[in-house]
């Protein structure tokens, strides 16, 4: 789905660079997977909140469109969350934030799931697809060709999940007829009312036969 | 989301340890429940052990029982060819829960150990005995068009949501868990219980259990069976009431029968009474009525829900049918 190498990829905005060294640097690393409730506690306390906040971060590694990235995270951060606020990948939406819209889906592992209801830090090791991670170079991903070709959206803010879902949909092998596409489509929600147009868009990518 | 500790484990053995060890953490598997739940702050542990990694994600035959291991995903446990010959209502009624993305990320010990959707659960800032024992029932007097209609109690009226459990119960399976003292085998109707004057117990699990798989004993329900779930839209909400039906027939005689519904009470609700009455019968649309009529002396209702009074009846007359193929 990318022709991107995969490559050792440092936060973009950089910030964590010096969470890192200090990390490094601590001999008390290895206490760091399991942060002592005691020191959250100091946090809440007001206690040199900078300090606290190291101490709060366990590290992770995880691909993301092919591009691996080291990181250290709060383990109370969500993948949606990870990829938006850290990793500027701000085409994967934040609709409702508790799995009732489909905004938010990614493929982790080349299944689709809610990134939402997904802790980051469970995803250590995993392989993550976001609508960032289907294009190659300017050509566009046949889904996201369909879903303009068939006006699949309005006002665009469910589109990245429906697409992502739209993919899964025809890879699970539950697209073979309108009726099963609407079934299999119904957890990402489109308030424009978009639904008639993206069916016709999956429906086509499945007759096309391209490879997903 | 309050903050909290985050640590893995890789055995049965370590997880049931790491949780006696502390009073103030909770599993997590396919977390679809537990984040939101926290993300709301209806529960606040200070750790989360991740027992994603322990390997208990197989779906096999053991002796001529189905096991399922507690780590198999919904969508893998819907899609499974054993499953779908063997067991066809289980697949039914789960690809009737929630979406295909929750499923990939859910489980089935996780489905079992989700909490109900009653929205006075949910608001940490309305009464709720199973939250916070003592604060009283918002529902019983409020807004309870999703509530329970069988077996509820003065404190609680509120639904277990599982679709999968009601066809569990149904199939007569047995849930099996580890403990510190070893491991424990639950039949799957005394898992889930009646709230009484405890709705803050789900279960009968013990701290410190957990669930490891669920056994299915072999049985005659292959061709007539269906699931039937009634909800707001067609798909993807919880159910208003659902109906399970397994039915072995020789031809137009019903000789066993399976039943059980969803959306209707704290537990999978099974109905032996019109299971007894349905055995050895023809299969009519009287019949079937009557089978129905019987379960329906016990039912209350609570105002905004009196519809599912008229409701459950007509489900379970209506999944008979389809299930008999009279539909």
């Amino acid at each position: 789905m990318s022709d991107k190498k995969n490559e050792n990829h440092e936060d973009p905005i950089g910030r964590n660079e010096a969470r890192r060294d200090f990390l490094k640097q601590s001999s008390l690393i290895a206490a760091l997977t399991v942060v002592p409730g005691t020191l959250v506690k100091a946090a809440g306390n007001g206690m040199d909140e900078k300090i606290a906040e190291y101490f709060e971060k366990v590290p992770l590694s995880i691909e993301v469109n092919g591009t691996t990235h080291k990181l250290t995270i709060e383990p109370r951060a969500t993948l949606l969350d990870l990829l938006r606020e850290q990793l500027a990948l701000t085409g994967t939406k934040k609709g409702c934030d508790h799995g009732q819209c489909g905004a938010c889906t990614v493929h982790v592992n080349g299944r689709r799931v809610l990134s939402c209801l997904s802790l980051a830090v469970m995803q250590d090791g995993k392989k993550i697809t976001t609508i960032e991670g289907l294009a190659t170079g300017d050509k566009l991903h046949p889904m996201q060709e369909a879903f303009i070709k068939h006006d699949g959206f309005q006002c665009g803010y469910c589109t990245p999940g429906q697409i992502m879902s739209g993919i899964a949909c025809i890879k699970e092998g539950h697209a073979n007829s309108d009726d099963e596409i609407r079934e299999y489509m119904s957890g990402n929600i489109c308030r424009c009312g978009a639904y008639p147009n993206i069916v016709k868009a999956v429906a086509d990518v499945k007759k096309g036969g391209h490879t997903l | 989301m309050i903050n909290f500790d985050y640590i893995k484990v890789t055995s049965v053995d370590a997880a049931v340890k790491a949780i006696i060890k502390d009073n103030k953490s909770q599993w997590i598997a396919g977390g679809t429940n537990l984040v939101d739940l926290m993300k709301k702050g209806v529960v606040e542990p200070e750790k989360l052990i991740d027992i994603t990694n322990v390997p208990l994600k197989d779906i096999r035959k053991q002796g001529t029982q189905l096991h399922i291991g507690a780590l198999a995903l919904n969508s893998d446990v819907a899609e499974n060819e054993l499953v779908r010959n063997e067991y066809p209502l289980l697949s039914l009624a789960l690809k009737s829960g929630a979406s295909q993305q929750i499923r990939n990320m859910a489980t089935v010990g996780g489905n079992m150990m989700q909490r109900t959707r009653c929205p006075y659960f949910y608001n940490i800032d309305m009464p709720c005995n199973k939250r916070s024992p003592g604060s009283g029932c918002g529902a019983l007097k409020g807004f309870n068009r999703m509530h329970a209609i069988f077996g509820g109690s003065d404190k609680c009226i509120a639904v277990h949501p599982s679709d999968m459990c009601v066809a569990l119960v149904a199939l007569d399976a047995t849930v099996v868990v580890t403990g510190s003292k070893g491991e424990r085998r639950i039949p799957f109707n005394n898992f889930h219980r009646l709230p009484g004057d405890n709705p803050q117990k789900d279960n009968t699990l013990e701290r410190g259990e957990l669930i490891t798989g669920v056994l299915i004993p072999e049985n005659s329900f292959k061709q007539y069976v269906h699931y039937l779930k009634l909800r707001d839209r067609t798909s993807y909400a919880f159910a208003l009431v659902s109906v399970a039906v397994a039915l072995n027939m020789d031809g137009n005689t019903i000789r066993d029968a399976r039943l059980a519904m969803g959306g209707v009470a704290h537990k999978p609700w099974r109905l032996t009474e019109a299971e007894k009455f349905l055995r050895n019968k023809t299969a009519s649309e009287s019949v079937f009525k009557q089978a129905a009529q019987l379960e329906m002396k016990n039912a209350r209702a609570y105002g905004h829900n009196n519809f599912k009074l008229k409701l459950a009846p007509n489900a379970i007359v209506d999944a008979l049918k389809t299930a008999v193929g009279k539909n």
